[in-house]
């Protein structure tokens, strides 16, 4: 009777605890025996343990592969032209794809100011949403409020778009412009800052809480200068993330934001130009050596504006969170 | 002293010990802040409902008109001809395209990212964690755009070779039968759309496995489990709602990923014929709105690419709807 | 400045749980009353309504009534919000707000309450810190976190800050179960002191430390899990201790004493 095998000891979906019902008494044999069994693992076990492991070991190597060849890449070839003070001060004004030279500073800023925009109507919305679920909501109107969320979580960019083009363009018959597509980054970043704000919210202890109602403090000054001050960095930090997801959205820009390689700064008339879409413009002429490295160069723009909200969150995150 | 009188404690006269009593503009019961910010609240909640119905509406009323002069039968053909009197258009070909590539991606990627956050969580070694687990965070912040660019300049050629290769090889299967269509296909999508996926996938299992109570851990391995038999008993059964959304969180990204596929897709000449084969060309939903955006210029050719939009929003909302489901059970049963 | 609680047939209701039935007493002003009993006998629960805490938890509601001297807690006019300021609480686990700072913490109450006065202010939080017993600990770091104390320090804090929105009355839910004995010690004494102007009431689950602090002690027991806590009596601490008129009442001091 081998009754210490794995597979009868600790079936695959039983959740282990200290005393599984499933494990077999001991008492009908001698506790030398099982002592022996436990100290000499079956060979099977020990072979499974070491394919694991060597399987572990092999993806990991092998899913950095690509990761690390993309990094490499955009680093490596993106990164001549980020060296140059134009890249960082002029347009591409008059620039075509097999002209050399210009600069990104036209769609950093557009970038930089749409995600702005974005920020502004959708952190309010989504940290007093994410205030209701947890704060006020129960019953009916909390569960369809996050159950909504979930919906908006899924919705692809593209449909964001499409959504904002079939109100903002087919039905009030406005043009395309940079603030139409900041109100399709709006419906993807609130999920983003709804759920951050919400596990943040969340990890606020009950009892600050209960301390600042006994002190006679209304709910709404307690929610305001207790639970949120004390979020407060972890709802950043998810506001940071959630800017850094939508900076690099490109279908919504592809809808409803035409490229131009000119300075702009007004988000309600004409073309607007922004990074993604500035990658987008040379699509067509990427074997011309002129329009792939302008190409990488953006892309290694984006990634580094992205890995600084990036760093950014994760600094307050790390600095500002409430030291127990 | 201020007393229970429910008028505002500015009223009090000072306390007999000559402590200045409460006072200030807003000493008063915050009612009427409690009105305002709690409204406040419940209005934005309210919006996002709005919202997501909206969009449902405005999808489903732009889509009807378009829908209603369709001279073909929309889930079944594969013509693609929304202008003209007699609009001609079907989305089976997107649909199988987007299924297809997607369902490719998850399975390479979900196996691929659970073994990464395992072998982050429980196998590397302790110097390596944070600075890996930094890195994948930081791929999975990465623009898909940039997944795209690097898949249509340098990946592409790269592949080609084996693309053929296997095309020799696997030839016989139906599913891989070799159809002329060398760069942007399929397969090539699917295996971009894995790679752009995995950071995705690892991140947040990689977050839910570190969760897993040592208690359970310990229990396991104070049982005489190896290793691998105690992520089997007790990191997997922990982290399983976690990665089933994270799995589906990625599936959601990879059906509606629109410019990485863009960049890289090989769209089929009019007439082609039909092929199961995985080395086929074919745009996805997402691919044929974004490529012509700028075609739309009337109403009806605009309302047949917004009823291939209504179809992915209905795909990716039955993909969030079962991860929803099965982590609410998963919850029921453990909880 | 210390007022009178009078409690009169008073049940506690979770949703449809019945959670303590049936109580009535006086809370004498400026005297300690401590709650005794074992787990789950309600008198937490009950301390709660004292000042309509229990409302903070979903599905709690009261019938009876509550008066202090001569306001009615429950009338439909009185706003929960002016029965917390009056009616001050000190927790179990001691919850300084972990962003503030000693100073900041000890001033909440009267700042998020609106009172902007640096002078006024700086003399409550005096006031208040020398209150609790802890001025001196702390005088030179009043800008460290108040996070940053012992265990026994940041419970005093916390009974400075109760303090410091100048209440009537000071309700305590097993002030020293997370303390250690010498921090115990310290809270006690400082109760001794704080009874000569607040009313106070006690839960406790030591019963030591209810012969040592309080002038009253009441009893509470449960017939059986599930059933409603009910106050079994109420009296002079001495009575209770050394002749109590129930049977279950010594049942309980013997056992835990023997």
């Amino acid at each position: 009777m081998s009754a210490l095998k794995t597979d009868q000891r600790v079936p695959e979906d039983e959740n282990m605890t200290g005393d599984s019902p499933t494990s077999p008494p001991p008492s009908n044999r001698s506790g030398n025996e099982a002592l022996r069994e436990m100290s000499n693992p079956h060979r099977g076990r020990a072979i499974k343990d070491l394919i694991a492991r060597i399987a572990m070991w092999v993806s990991f190597f092998v899913a950095m592969v690509p990761l690390a060849w993309i990094l490499w890449t955009v680093v490596s070839k993106g990164i001549h032209l980020l060296l140059s003070a134009t890249w960082w001060t002029g347009n591409q004004r008059n620039i075509n794809s097999s002209d050399v030279g210009g600069g990104a500073r036209h769609a950093i800023e557009g970038t930089l100011m749409m995600a702005g925009v974005t920020a502004l109507i959708a952190v309010p919305i989504g940290i007093l949403t994410a205030v209701y679920l947890v704060e006020y909501g129960r019953g009916g109107l909390a569960r369809a409020i996050s159950f909504m969320v979930d919906i908006l979580s899924g919705v692809p960019s593209i449909v964001a778009a499409l959504f904002i083009y079939a109100v903002w363009v087919t039905t009030f018959g406005l043009d395309r412009s940079g603030f139409a597509a900041a109100l399709a980054l709006v419906l993807l970043m609130i999920p983003v800052i709804v759920r951050s704000t919400e596990e943040m919210l969340k990890l606020v202890p009950n009892e600050l809480r209960e301390a600042a109602y006994a002190l006679g403090v209304p709910k709404w000054v307690t929610i305001v200068k207790i639970v949120l001050r004390t979020a407060f960095s972890g709802i950043v930090t998810g506001v940071l993330l959630g800017l850094a997801r939508i900076m690099g959205e490109t279908a919504p820009l592809l809808i409803l934001a035409p490229y131009t390689k000119n300075f702009q700064h007004d988000l309600f008339n004409g073309n607007f130009p922004t990074l993604p879409m500035m990658i987008n413009q040379d699509r067509g002429d990427f074997a011309l050596a002129s329009a792939a490295a302008r190409m990488w160069g953006t892309a290694l723009t984006l990634i580094l504006l992205v890995l600084l909200l990036n760093i950014i969150g994760r600094v307050i995150a790390h600095f500002g969170s409430v030291k127990k | 002293m201020s007393t229970v009188t429910g008028v505002s404690a500015t009223d009090d006269p000072p306390g007999p010990d000559g402590r200045t009593p409460l006072r200030g503009v807003s000493a008063s019961t915050g009612r009427l802040g409690d009105r305002l910010f709690g409204g406040a609240a419940t209005v934005s909640g309210v919006i996002v409902i709005a919202t997501v119905t909206l969009i449902a509406v405005f999808l489903i009323v732009q889509a009807v008109p378009a829908l209603r002069d369709n001279q073909a039968s929309f889930f079944t053909s594969r013509e693609w001809a929304p202008g003209g009197d007699t609009p001609r258009f079907g989305i089976v070909e997107f649909l199988w395209t987007t299924v297809a590539a997607s369902t490719m991606a998850m399975i390479i990627a979900v196996p691929f990212g659970v073994a990464v956050a395992l072998f982050l969580t429980q196998y590397a070694p302790l110097w390596m964690r944070g600075p890996a687990a930094a890195l994948v965070d930081l791929l999975a912040a990465v623009p898909s755009i940039v997944y795209g660019l690097w898949g249509l300049i340098t990946f592409a050629p790269f592949f080609k070779p084996i693309q053929g290769w296997l095309e020799n090889t696997l030839g016989w299967i139906p599913l891989f039968s070799p159809t002329g269509i060398s760069g942007g296909t399929i397969l090539f999508i699917g295996l971009v759309l894995s790679i752009m996926v995995l950071p995705i996938v690892t991140a947040l299992s990689r977050e839910v496995f570190a969760q897993t109570p040592l208690a359970h851990k310990e229990g396991a391995l104070a049982l005489g489990a190896t290793r691998w038999e105690m992520i089997r008993t007790a990191v997997l059964p922990f982290g399983r709602p976690g990665v089933i959304s994270a799995a589906m969180l990625a599936l959601g990204r990879a059906l509606g990923e629109t410019i990485a596929v863009t960049f890289l897709v090989s769209s089929l000449p009019d007439g082609a014929a039909w092929t199961w084969s995985l080395f086929n060309g074919g745009e996805t939903f997402a691919s044929k709105i974004a490529n012509n955006a700028a075609e739309f210029s009337n109403p009806n050719k605009t309302g047949a690419y917004i009823a291939a939009g209504l179809v992915l929003f209905v795909l990716t909302f039955i993909v969030n709807s079962i991860a929803r489901i099965v982590i609410e059970r998963r919850k029921a049963f453990t909880e | 400045m210390a007022k009178r609680i009078d409690v009169s047939d008073l049940n506690v209701y979770y949703g449809a749980f019945k959670a303590v039935e049936g109580v009535s007493m006086t809370v004498e002003p400026r005297s300690v009353t401590a709650f005794i009993g074992p787990s789950g006998c309600g008198k937490s629960t009950f301390l709660r309504t004292l000042n309509r805490m229990h409302e903070v938890i979903p599905g709690g509601r009261v019938e009876g009534k509550v008066m202090l001297d001569d306001q009615d807690l429950y009338a439909p006019s009185m706003d929960p919000v002016m029965v917390r300021r009056t009616i001050g609480m000190v927790f179990q686990r001691p919850n300084p707000f972990p962003t503030m700072s000693i100073y900041d913490n000890v001033a909440a109450g009267l700042r998020l309450n609106g009172v902007r006065n640096k002078k006024t202010l700086d003399g409550i939080v005096e006031q208040s810190l020398k209150g609790a017993n802890l001025w001196n600990e702390v005088k030179d770091r009043l800008s460290k976190p108040g996070a940053g104390l012992s265990g026994g320090q940041q419970q005093r804090l916390c009974i400075a800050r109760a303090i410091a929105v100048q209440p009537q009355v000071l309700l305590m839910d097993e002030p020293c179960s997370a303390l250690d004995p010498i921090s115990t010690l310290a809270i006690e004494d400082l109760i001794n002191e704080l009874k000569s102007d607040y009313t106070i009431v006690i839960v406790t689950h030591n019963m030591q430390q209810a012969a040592r602090v309080s002038d009253r002690t009441a009893f509470f027991n449960l017939k059986a899990t599930g059933e409603p806590g009910r106050l079994i009596e109420i009296d002079e601490t001495t009575k209770i201790f050394n002749n109590p008129n129930e049977q279950s009442t010594e049942d309980y001091i013997s056992g835990r004493f023997g």
